[in-house]
C-alpha cells in the first residue's frame, strides 16, 4: 500500500488489519507517517525510485493499493514533487508490478477531477463520458496521466485485476483537503453568478470501497474496471455554505482567478485553478456502475457527509441553528401576532370574520386609541395590545 | 446565496409596497398590522391578488360602515375570508424561509431546486405569463401524465421567453403537476447568474447524455431543435421553421422509447421584432447574434421591453416511438423522416393557429 503517511492511508491500513484473512499489510511512503499504522509493516521507500520493486518482491505482495495519487503535498513538499510522485511514482510502481509474478490485484485511487469542470459538459458524468475540455494542469492532469498508465498496465498484464476508483471530493470530520480548508474559512468567497453542484464522499466510505476493491469480489459483483465513487445526492455551494453556517462573499470570476494566482505566487494558499473551476461550474458523477457492478452502497450520502464535516468544523458566523431559531421566533411572533392581528382586524371591520365576533366588544375601546398606529406596527406592538386586551 | 436574498428582498419589497398604502389610507393602527403579515409571506405575487380582491367584500359585508370610512382600501380585512388561511400561508412561508436559510432543501443531480422553482421563480414568471402575454394553452392533455416524454417546440423571439412560458404553461395547467425540464444552449451555462437560475429552474445542457438521463428518469423534457437559428432569425422569416439540427432529439427519444409531443408557440415571434443583426458587435461580445429591433438598442433598457403580444401554446398529439426497434435509433433515414414529420406537424399547427389569430396583441 502506497501513500501510508496520509490520513487516508493510515485509515485504510487500520481497516485492512481488522480483516481476519489479511496476512500482512506493508505500508510504503517516502515520509515516516505521523498516524498510527497498527501492526502494519512500514517500509520507508520512495515510489519514484526503482527500490519499490524490491519491496514488492521481498513481501511477495499479491495486492497493490496505490493511494499515493494526491493533489496536495505533505509538509515541505511543493507542487513539482507532488506531480513527480503522482506520475513518475505511478510509472515506477507499475513497472515494479509488471515484474512481480505474485501480483493478482491492483487498486488505484483516482479522482473525478479527470472529468474537468466546464459549462459545456453534460450535467452528470459517467465513467465513459469524454470531457469536453481536458484538464490543462494540476492534479487533474496528473490523474488523467496516471489513469492512462494504469490502462496500459492493464493491457500488458491481463491476469491482474485492475480497479480504478474515481473519488468525488473526500470529506469527513478530520479531512485535510483544499476543499475542506475552504469550508473552514470564516467567510466563503464564491464566484458571482455561479452556484456549483458538489458531491462528497465520506472517508469511511472511501476506506470501505478500497477494502471492497482490494479483495475478492463478492458473488454477482465485479471489482475490475473504473468506477465513480460518490455519495448519493448533490449539494449546491450555497446550500453547503448555509449548512456549515458560513456567509458567502460573491466575487467576480476574473477577480477570483487573479487573486488565486496571486495567492499561489506568494505561497499563501495552494488553491489551484482546478479548484476554482470546480467552485464555478461544479461536477456531478453518475454512480450507477458503483452500485450495480461494484456492488458498493455508500453509508453516507453527500448531505450526510457534509453534515458530519460541518458538525466537526463547528458553527460559523451564521450557524444554521441560530438562523432556524430566529425564524422560529419570527414564526411565533407572527403567528401569535397573526392571531391577535386577526382579532384586531376583525375588530377593525367589526366582525368581518367569525373569529372577530367575540372580540368586537373589546374593539370599541381599542379602536379609537390614539396610540394604535405606532403600537400596531411591530410584532412587539401586537403582543402589547394583546396584554392590554387581556387586562381589560 | 443569491436565492437566499430573493426572499428577504421580496419581503422588503412587499413591505415597502404595503407601507405607502397604509400611509395613503390614513395610517391608522389597523393598517400596517396585516400589511406586515403580508410582508412576511414570501412569494407575494399570487396570493396577494385574490386576497386584495376579497378585501372590499369583507369590508362591505361587515357592519362597520363608519370604520370603513376610516380606512378605505385597507388590505387588513383580507382575512375576513379565512383567517386560518392566512395563518397557514404565513406558517408555510416561514417554514419555507427556515428551510432556505438553513440550506435544508433538496436539489437533484442537475441542480433543479423544485421548491425554489415552485415557490419563488414560478411566482415571478407568472405575471408575465398571465397578465403580460395572456398565454392560452391548448392540448395540455397531450402531455402524458407520467413517464418520460420529449416536447419539441419552435423557438422564436430573440430572447428565450417562449421556453420559460412553456415551462409555466406545463407547471400551471397540467393536471398531474408535471415539471418541464428544458434543454438549453451552452451559452446559458457560460453566463453568470443566468446559469445559476437556469439550473435551479431545472434546465440542463442540450446534449444527448443529459436528455437521455432525464428521459430515463421519467422526466418531461423540452427541447427547441432550431436553437439559435430559430430564436435569432429576422422578423421577416417569422413562423418559418428553421432546420431541426441533425435530428438528435429523435434518436434520443427513440432510445428512451419516449413519445414526442410537438408544440407550437404563437406570439413569441412578435415580442422583439428583429429587423437587423449587428454581427460585428455580436462577434465582439461572443454572442450568436446581436438583435436590432425598432426599439433596441435605441431606447436603451426601455427598448428591451418585450411587446405585449397575445400568445397561444398548442401541444399536439404525441408521436409514439416505442413501435421502433432499438437499433432504429441509428438509422439516419428513419431519423430524417421522423424529424421531418415532427417539423411538419409543428409548422402546420403554426399556420393553423396564425389563421385563427384575430390580432397580434389580442
Amino acid at each position: 500500500m502506497t501513500g501510508a503517511a496520509r490520513r487516508l492511508g493510515s485509515l485504510y491500513v487500520r481497516r485492512m488489519l481488522r480483516e481476519p484473512d489479511v496476512e500482512r499489510v506493508v505500508a510504503v511512503d517516502a515520509v515516516t507517517p505521523e498516524h498510527d499504522l497498527g501492526e502494519a509493516v512500514f517500509v520507508r521507500a520512495d515510489i519514484r525510485q526503482p527500490a519499490i520493486g524490491r519491496v514488492l518482491a521481498e513481501h511477495r505482495a499479491d495486492t497493490v493499493v496505490h493511494l499515493d495519487v494526491t493533489g496536495t503535498a505533505l509538509a515541505g513538499g511543493n507542487r513539482s514533487s507532488v506531480k513527480e510522485t503522482n506520475v513518475i511514482g505511478t510509472m515506477q510502481l507499475l513497472g515494479a508490478c509488471q515484474k512481480s509474478p505474485a501480483l493478482r490485484r491492483l487498486v488505484v485511487k483516482s479522482s473525478t477531477t479527470v472529468y474537468g469542470s466546464a459549462p459545456r459538459d453534460p450535467a452528470v458524468f459517467r465513467e465513459t463520458t469524454a470531457p469536453k475540455a481536458l484538464p490543462s494542469g494540476g492534479f487533474a492532469k496528473d490523474a488523467v496521466e496516471v489513469e492512462g498508465y494504469v490502462r496500459g498496465f492493464a493491457r500488458r498484464r491481463p491476469d491482474v485485476a485492475v480497479c480504478v476508483l474515481r473519488f468525488a471530493n473526500i470529506l469527513g470530520p478530520g479531512v485535510e483537503t483544499p476543499l475542506a480548508s475552504y469550508f473552514r474559512l470564516p467567510v466563503l468567497p464564491t464566484v458571482l453568478g455561479y452556484d456549483p453542484r458538489l458531491q462528497f464522499v465520506h472517508e469511511d466510505d472511501v476506506t470501505d470501497v478500497l477494502l471492497r476493491a482490494s479483495r475478492e469480489p463478492e458473488p454477482g459483483t465485479l471489482n475490475n474496471g473504473t468506477f465513480n465513487i460518490a455519495g448519493d445526492g448533490v449539494l449546491t455551494l450555497s446550500q453547503c455554505a448555509r449548512r456549515v453556517g458560513r456567509p458567502t462573499a460573491p466575487v467576480l470570476l476574473p477577480a477570483v482567478t487573479l487573486t488565486g494566482s496571486l495567492m499561489r505566487t506568494l505561497g499563501l494558499s495552494d488553491f489551484s485553478p482546478e479548484q476554482i473551476r470546480l467552485l464555478t461550474h461544479g461536477r456531478v458523477v453518475d454512480t450507477r456502475q458503483m452500485r450495480e457492478v461494484l456492488g458498493f452502497h455508500p453509508r453516507h450520502s453527500t448531505a450526510e457527509t457534509f453534515a458530519d464535516f460541518a458538525s466537526a468544523t463547528g458553527p460559523g458566523l451564521l450557524p444554521p441553528d441560530l438562523l432556524a431559531a430566529a425564524v422560529g421566533r419570527l414564526t411565533e411572533a407572527v403567528t401569535g401576532h397573526g392571531v391577535t392581528g386577526d382579532g384586531l382586524t376583525g375588530d377593525g371591520v367589526a366582525g368581518g370574520g367569525p373569529p372577530g365576533e367575540g372580540a368586537t366588544g373589546d374593539a370599541g375601546p381599542w379602536e379609537p386609541g390614539p396610540g394604535g398606529g405606532p403600537v400596531g406596527r411591530g410584532p412587539g406592538g401586537g403582543r402589547r395590545s394583546t396584554s392590554t386586551q387581556a387586562t381589560r | 446565496m443569491a436565492d437566499a436574498k430573493v426572499i428577504p428582498f421580496d419581503d422588503d419589497r412587499a413591505r415597502r409596497r404595503s407601507a405607502p398604502r397604509g400611509g395613503r389610507s390614513g395610517g391608522d393602527g389597523t393598517v400596517p398590522l396585516p400589511a406586515q403579515g403580508h410582508g412576511d409571506s414570501p412569494g407575494p405575487g399570487t396570493p396577494r391578488g385574490p386576497r386584495a380582491a376579497q378585501a372590499p367584500h369583507g369590508v362591505q359585508d361587515g357592519d362597520g360602515a363608519p370604520r370603513r370610512g376610516e380606512d378605505p382600501g385597507d388590505p387588513g380585512p383580507a382575512p375576513g375570508g379565512g383567517s386560518g388561511g392566512l395563518e397557514r400561508r404565513l406558517a408555510k412561508g416561514l417554514a419555507f424561509l427556515r428551510r432556505r436559510v438553513t440550506g435544508e432543501y433538496e436539489v437533484d443531480d442537475f441542480g433543479y431546486d423544485a421548491e425554489l422553482t415552485d415557490e419563488v421563480l414560478m411566482a415571478l414568471l407568472r405575471p408575465l405569463y398571465e397578465k403580460y402575454f395572456r398565454v392560452e394553452v391548448k392540448g395540455i392533455e397531450n402531455i402524458p401524465a407520467e413517464g418520460g416524454a420529449l416536447i419539441v417546440a419552435n423557438h422564436s423571439g430573440t430572447l428565450p421567453l417562449d421556453a420559460l412560458m412553456m415551462q409555466v404553461a406545463v407547471h400551471d395547467t397540467h393536471p398531474a403537476d408535471r415539471h418541464l425540464r428544458l434543454l438549453a444552449a451552452d451559452l446559458v451555462f457560460q453566463l453568470p447568474v443566468v446559469n445559476e437560475i437556469a439550473r435551479k429552474l431545472g434546465h440542463t445542457l442540450a446534449c444527448a447524455e443529459d436528455a437521455a438521463e432525464l428521459l430515463a428518469r421519467g422526466e418531461l423534457v423540452g427541447v427547441m431543435p432550431e436553437g439559435f437559428k430559430g430564436i435569432g432569425k429576422p422578423f421577416g422569416e417569422r413562423y418559418k421553421l428553421q432546420r431541426f439540427g441533425r435530428g438528435g432529439f429523435v434518436s434520443t427519444a427513440l432510445r428512451a422509447r419516449a413519445p414526442i409531443v410537438p408544440c407550437s408557440v404563437i406570439g413569441a415571434e412578435e415580442t422583439y421584432p428583429m429587423i437587423g443583426n449587428a454581427r460585428t458587435l455580436a462577434r465582439l461580445l461572443g454572442l450568436p447574434y446581436f438583435p436590432v429591433t425598432p426599439t433596441f438598442p435605441w431606447l436603451g433598457p426601455l427598448g428591451a421591453l418585450p411587446l405585449p403580444t397575445k400568445w397561444t401554446i398548442q401541444f399536439g398529439e404525441p408521436i409514439p416511438t416505442d413501435g421502433y426497434a432499438p437499433e432504429a435509433a441509428d438509422d439516419p433515414m428513419l431519423m430524417f423522416n421522423l424529424t421531418d414529420q415532427v417539423r411538419e406537424e409543428i409548422q402546420h399547427t403554426l399556420y393553423k393557429l396564425l389563421v385563427r389569430r384575430r390580432s397580434i396583441f389580442f
